[in-house]
């Protein structure tokens, strides 16, 4: 392997790692919300400057391959598509953050008069993470495909809760403080969905050099 | 390590001295000949020498105008004969033909090149002076240009194989044809080098004296172009073998001339290579 | 292999994105080419250079060719004026056609007036700046409805020289930068009007800015003409190049648009050689 090969395969381990490690804080984000954990909200808080420095590294790390080996083809596409990952990925980062917050702030409060079931919001948005870093590794634009899919679905649950809570707030103004920290935490999982959405998107066109949001007639292939 | 250095030292030294000396040498017998030939034949430097005919045996005075003609007669004679001979002959063996012709050209210039000059002397008497039954200043140029050919011919060859080709594709690729490109392009950027080659190649046979002893011969008047006619080179032979010291001093004054004109020639042609910028390799 | 490689197919591949549908069926697919090579195949003595390539020169348009020293990319560029043939024991198979009719059985002085060639080193004439532009149009009796000088002004000005040596028409052409001789190679072949205009590696003796000028000077003259270059820059063909064809050992390995070249070449062998991997 030439010295060049290695810098673009530091590139694409070092958004490995980073991947990894932004998974860990979303699925710790949402455990220390379910099982009302401290220890792991103190640990997504901690890990947060981790994932920060790591975008910086990776941005550096693809302007110095631009400046020097002017990649064209697929280390372009990887170039171009680490970039962007990279932003998305501290972003999911900075959102497990804010869950965690949320998370601590519920545990000084009593629970609400009736379940939210988060349950099936966070492992779709966890299972979307997943999948899209899954994706990256074996450069699987089917798989990457598969995560465009679920975006909508994350849409429909967070709706619902959403409906739930606004109607808790009406019935019992007392839960507004609660109420809302719950729904910021909807919030902030159906955007980590988004972010794994355009983290699917990347891999697409790292795979394939295809662009997938162009409008669709101009994909006809 | 210190005694192969200074070892390494001592037989850079020597070689340098060595070539030194042999430069020395080179330049130094030039200047010999030079210095040789005026101290004997400056005295006999007269304007007379240049415009009188020479005088009877054992007379002193009396000049060499006529060799000085005959010589100029002969060769630009031959010059108008091996000159555009051996330049198309060059062009030609530069430009055209397939492998075996050209070869067959190349190889016999380089043979007549070889040739010693009193052999193509004894060839010119038997083709020219045997046939007519007289010595003349035709046979003479004759015998000059057959070796003038050769020498023209190399040299326009190499300075047209010199031309880069690019400068031929070129004027090609704009829709020229051969001879437009040879023509136009490459003869024009050899230029230089060819009239060089030409000028030295004049140069060397002005200088010639065997071949013209069996063909011009000599003469003690002036001549027409179909007698025996004087040249410098001939008058110098005859001369110098002479009984007469007045004839000697007269000799070494021709010799004088001849080796003036010789010069003069060469420092036209390195003018003429120096002078503006050639092609670019 | 056969003749598929070297059409321009971008919608043959799923993978594949034009950059927009429409433009991309109307300019390669229906718009006759302004050349074809058709199936050629090229020896030089006993060794072949060229295996069947075949490749379809749209009109006003750049066509790069790339590819590794000795892949046979120039050998097919001098074959598109024939300045192929005037080496020795070289042998050409298969049709080149200029607006559908073979050159390869036309009038070569004729073909090469119609398609000008300018080369890797700056050529110029050892003649004066003015003389080397009117050598063309005078041997090609060009000069009967129009005088020198304007000829030798138009020229000069369409390959954006004219600025910088209007004032020194009669000096040396060697008198003048390196870059400024090659654009006065590039006058040269303009001054005869070609139809294409056949650059191998002009740039390759040049410094940055002038490689730039010269760059600049091909995208403008496209209106005029059609142009292929042969580079070993491929940020080079990248910038200049409408399409693209890569050449690898005598064989045309790919022909496209040469953003997909760049983006998301379809052969192996192109993405290799243009990310450095090759060999």
């Amino acid at each position: 392997m030439r010295p060049f090969e290695e810098e673009f395969e530091l590139l694409n381990d070092t958004l490995q790692e980073m991947g990894a490690l932004v998974a860990h804080s979303v699925h710790r984000s949402v455990l220390s919300l379910v099982e009302k954990n401290e220890d792991y909200a103190h640990q997504v808080i901690r890990d947060e400057s981790r994932i920060d420095q790591m975008e910086i590294q990776i941005d550096d790390l693809a302007a110095s391959l631009i400046v020097r080996e002017q990649p064209v083809a697929r280390d372009m596409r990887l170039v171009v598509a680490a970039i962007k990952i990279s932003t998305d990925l501290e972003r999911m980062g900075d959102l497990a953050v804010h869950i965690a917050e949320r998370a601590l702030s519920l545990m000084t409060q009593p629970p609400l008069p009736e379940t939210v079931n988060f349950g099936e919001l966070s492992s779709l948005a966890e299972s979307m993470v997943l999948s899209s870093l899954d994706s990256f590794v074996k450069r699987d634009a089917q798989a990457a495909r598969g995560v465009l899919e679920q975006d909508d679905r994350v849409d429909r649950h967070r709706n619902a809760i959403q409906h739930q809570l606004t109607q808790l707030m009406q019935k019992d103004p007392s839960t507004v403080t609660r109420a809302i920290d719950y729904l910021i935490v909807a919030r902030k999982l159906e955007r980590i969905g988004d972010h794994a959405t355009n983290i699917a998107e990347d891999v697409i066109f790292l795979a394939q050099g295809v662009d997938v949001r162009r409008p669709r007639e101009a994909q006809v292939a | 390590m210190t005694s192969r250095n200074s070892r390494r030292n001592a037989v850079n030294n020597l070689m340098l001295t060595l070539c030194g000396v042999c430069a020395f040498l080179t330049v130094s017998t030039l200047f010999l000949i030079l210095g040789y030939l005026v101290y004997h034949g400056a005295k006999s430097l007269n304007p007379n020498f240049f415009v009188q005919l020479p005088l009877g045996e054992g007379q002193s005075g009396g000049g060499i105008a006529n060799s000085i003609l005959g010589s100029a007669e002969i060769v630009a004679l031959a010059t108008l004969i091996g000159l555009p001979v051996g330049f198309f002959a060059g062009v030609y063996l530069a430009e055209f033909g397939g492998k075996t012709l050209p070869f067959i050209v190349r190889y016999t210039a380089d043979l007549l090149n070889g040739i010693p000059s009193i052999v193509i002397g004894i060839f010119a008497w038997t083709v020219v002076v045997v046939p007519m039954h007289h010595f003349s200043a035709l046979a003479g140029a004759l015998a000059l240009s057959v070796m003038l050919i050769p020498i023209t011919a190399r040299s326009t060859e190499q300075f047209l194989l010199d031309v880069p080709r690019s400068l031929r594709e070129g004027a090609l690729a704009l829709g020229a044809n051969k001879w437009r490109t040879i023509a136009t392009v490459i003869v024009p950027a050899a230029r230089k080098g060819i009239m060089t080659g030409m000028i030295l190649g004049v140069a060397r046979i002005s200088g010639e004296t065997a071949p013209l002893l069996f063909t011009s011969l000599s003469n003690q008047y002036w001549s027409g172009i179909n007698e025996p006619t004087a040249s410098l080179p001939v008058t110098i032979f005859n001369y110098a073998t002479s009984a007469y010291e007045d004839w000697h001093q007269l000799a070494w004054a021709a010799g004088l001339v001849l080796l003036a004109l010789v010069l003069l020639a060469n420092i036209a042609a390195r003018m003429v290579i120096s002078r503006g910028a050639s092609v670019p390799r | 292999m056969g003749t598929s490689p070297a059409r321009i197919t971008p919608n043959a591949s799923p993978t594949k994105m034009p950059t927009t549908h429409t433009e991309n069926q109307s300019q390669v697919q229906t718009a006759t080419p302004k050349m074809r090579a058709s199936n050629i195949n090229f020896y030089y003595g006993s060794f072949k250079a060229l295996h069947d390539v075949s490749l379809d020169f749209a009109a006003n348009k750049v066509t790069a060719l790339i590819g590794p020293s000795g892949c046979g990319k120039s050998t097919f560029l001098r074959n598109l004026n024939r300045i192929n043939e005037t080496l020795r024991d070289t042998r050409i198979e298969g049709e080149i056609t200029l607006d559908g009719e073979n050159i390869l059985d036309k009038d070569v002085t004729e073909i090469r007036r119609r398609i000008g060639m300018v080369f890797q080193r700056p050529n110029p004439f050892p003649k004066s700046i003015f003389e080397n532009i009117i050598y063309g149009p005078r041997i090609n009796g060009l000069l009967k409805n129009r005088s020198a000088a304007e000829v030798v002004e138009q020229s000069l000005r369409r390959a954006a020289l004219w600025d910088e040596v209007k004032d020194k028409l009669h000096d040396s052409a060697y008198a003048i930068s390196g870059g400024q001789q090659q654009r006065l190679c590039i006058a040269r072949a303009l001054a005869v009007d070609p139809e294409v205009l056949l650059l191998d590696e002009p740039c390759s003796a040049l410094d940055p800015i002038a490689t730039a000028k010269i760059e600049d000077l091909l995208v403008s003259l496209k209106h005029q003409c059609t142009i292929v270059i042969v580079t070993h820059n491929m940020q080079q063909a990248a910038r200049v190049a409408d399409t693209t064809g890569f050449f690898l050992l005598g064989k045309l390995i790919e022909h496209d648009k040469t953003d997909v070249i760049f983006k998301n070449p379809a052969k192996k062998e192109t993405e290799d050689y243009i990310t450095g991997r090759f060999g």
